[in-house]
């Protein structure tokens, strides 16, 4: 699993970016914490630095959405879903389990108690 | 409507095919494009395309959902006439398209110079433009860019990156000052310097020397500046020339309400080519955004469809990478706006400023702070207008 941060470290409506072997954004929505590819499908820019608004994310570049339980796009320009990451909260931390490559359906999340 | 005519095959016009699909139009849907290829995305023929990290392919807009638009692709096709009172359009294979709806999306082209004729002289605005300069730019330089706009300056840090002399000629004593204001068009002017490109401004280009092929580019003081390649990015022009005598108003510009109607019912402008007014603005603009040609067809098509077709007051947007650096900016500068740092500091080339007119914020820059801007272009002024509406 990949450390990603203290829970009080990722207050309402932030997002924190790491770097695993692709970078990862995790952020919290409303407080359930989701963990997403961080890097937009379309073009390079860091979903991390997107919008937050419920579930979904604006890409900072073109404003695709992404849904943070899902990956998938909700419009162009991106045509691609990025991957979706397990989020893992132990002892007041915050991991990432990292998903496998494939286009898993794997919807991840943790709650922050 | 049973059937409608898009003119123009690249982001607008893929976009107006998507928007009409999108409002349950099942009629005839034709696209004519002048290029023979399907639509591509264009910003990335000054960055990643031209530095040979993508692809073609990577270029192609269309998705898999795309194929079910059931669209009749006439690509290759010219448009050199239309009759605007028949809804008929000419093309220079002779044949003639008439339909009940006619969306203009013919974009704009490259501005050249005299001269621009010679072996060595580039623009840069369609793919096999793009194709041609990553070719020469292999061979190495030295590279001349004329003009220090957006184009001018994704070109020359893509050399860069590859590796070549390169000099920047910008006639005007401040580049980038018409969109971002003498103190940011300063401020980002100064990432040439920062990475070894040579920036000449406040000084004009007198002609080409080289017969046959460019040697070199005179300047108006006669300075002479050696190329193996040259650049120019002086703008673009509407492709609105095929529509004179057509009965659609020109001026600069298809001219548009900001539902996209020009004054001739069943027809639309959208994108480059489209002049249109412009709620968050005020006025009538003629935007060569991307995000422009993605968001204008969606109300366009809602104008020939004849349904509610929500015209917000979005601020202009557009976007652009150079030397490692994103640059972004949303809003409406006019002269005399006051601009201030929000945050960051210019010396690190990472910072947000905001544009003020009667203390309102009306634009806003950020230079490597996307999170900030997300924040502050929501934080826009709606013009007074609007509120008044």
């Amino acid at each position: 699993m990949i450390p990603v941060c203290a829970v009080p470290d990722l207050p309402v409506g932030e997002a924190v970016r790491v770097e695993a072997e692709v970078p990862i954004a995790v952020f919290n929505a409303d407080g359930v914490l989701y963990a997403i590819d961080d890097t937009c499908t379309h073009q390079d820019a860091s979903l991390a630095d997107g919008w937050l608004e419920g579930c979904l994310v604006e890409c900072p570049l073109h404003a695709t959405c992404f849904d943070l339980r899902t990956g998938r796009p909700t419009g162009p320009p991106a045509k691609r879903p990025v991957r979706t990451h397990e989020v893992v909260v132990e002892n007041d931390y915050v991991y990432v389990r990292v998903s496998v490559p494939a286009d898993s359906p794997v919807v991840g999340h943790g709650e922050v108690a | 409507m049973r059937a409608i005519t898009v003119v123009g095959a690249s982001l607008a016009g893929l976009s107006a095919a998507r928007a009409l699909r999108s409002q349950s139009y099942d009629g005839r849907i034709v696209v004519v494009g002048d290029e023979p290829h399907r639509p591509y995305d264009r910003p990335p023929l000054s960055k990643e395309f031209l530095a040979g990290k993508a692809s073609v392919e990577d270029l192609a807009l269309s998705t898999p959902d795309d194929d079910e638009l059931d669209v009749d692709w006439w690509l290759g096709h010219k448009a050199i006439a239309l009759d605007a009172s028949r809804r008929a359009v000419r093309l220079d294979s002779g044949e003639e398209l008439v339909s009940d709806g006619v969306v203009l999306a013919t974009g704009a082209r490259a501005r050249t110079l005299p001269g621009s004729g010679l072996a060595g002289v580039h623009t840069l605005r369609s793919l096999d433009d793009a194709l041609a300069l990553r070719a020469e730019l292999a061979e190495g330089g030295p590279l001349v860019v004329i003009g220090a706009g957006f184009i001018g300056a994704e070109v020359a840090s893509t050399a860069r990156a590859l590796g070549l002399d390169v000099t920047v000629v910008e006639a005007l004593p401040t580049p980038l000052a018409g969109p971002l204001g003498p103190e940011m068009g300063a401020l980002v002017a100064a990432l040439h310097t920062d990475n070894g490109t040579r920036l000449v401004t406040g000084v004009g280009v007198a002609g080409f020397v080289g017969a046959g092929r460019v040697r070199a580019v005179r300047l108006a003081d006669d300075r002479e500046l050696p190329a193996a390649t040259v650049v120019v990015g002086v703008g673009a022009v509407p492709n609105v020339d095929w529509l004179a005598g057509s009965g659609v108003e020109v001026d600069g510009g298809v001219l548009t309400d900001a539902r996209c109607a020009t004054g001739v019912p069943g027809i639309v402008a959208v994108g480059d080519c489209a002049l249109s007014y412009n709620r968050f603005a005020g006025s009538a603009l003629r935007l060569e955004h991307w995000t422009n040609a993605v968001q204008q067809p969606e109300i366009a098509a809602a104008t020939l469809l004849g349904r509610r077709a929500d015209v917000r007051s979005a601020a202009p947007y557009f976007w652009s990478d150079q030397y490692g650096v994103r640059l972004q900016f949303a809003g409406h500068r006019r002269p005399g706006d006051a601009v201030e740092i929000a945050e960051g500091d210019p010396a690190e080339r990472s910072f947000a400023a905001v544009y003020r007119r009667d203390g309102r914020s009306v634009a806003v820059l950020a230079v490597n702070r996307a999170k900030l801007f997300g924040r502050l272009r929501r934080e826009l002024a709606v013009p007074e207008a609007e509120v008044v509406r």
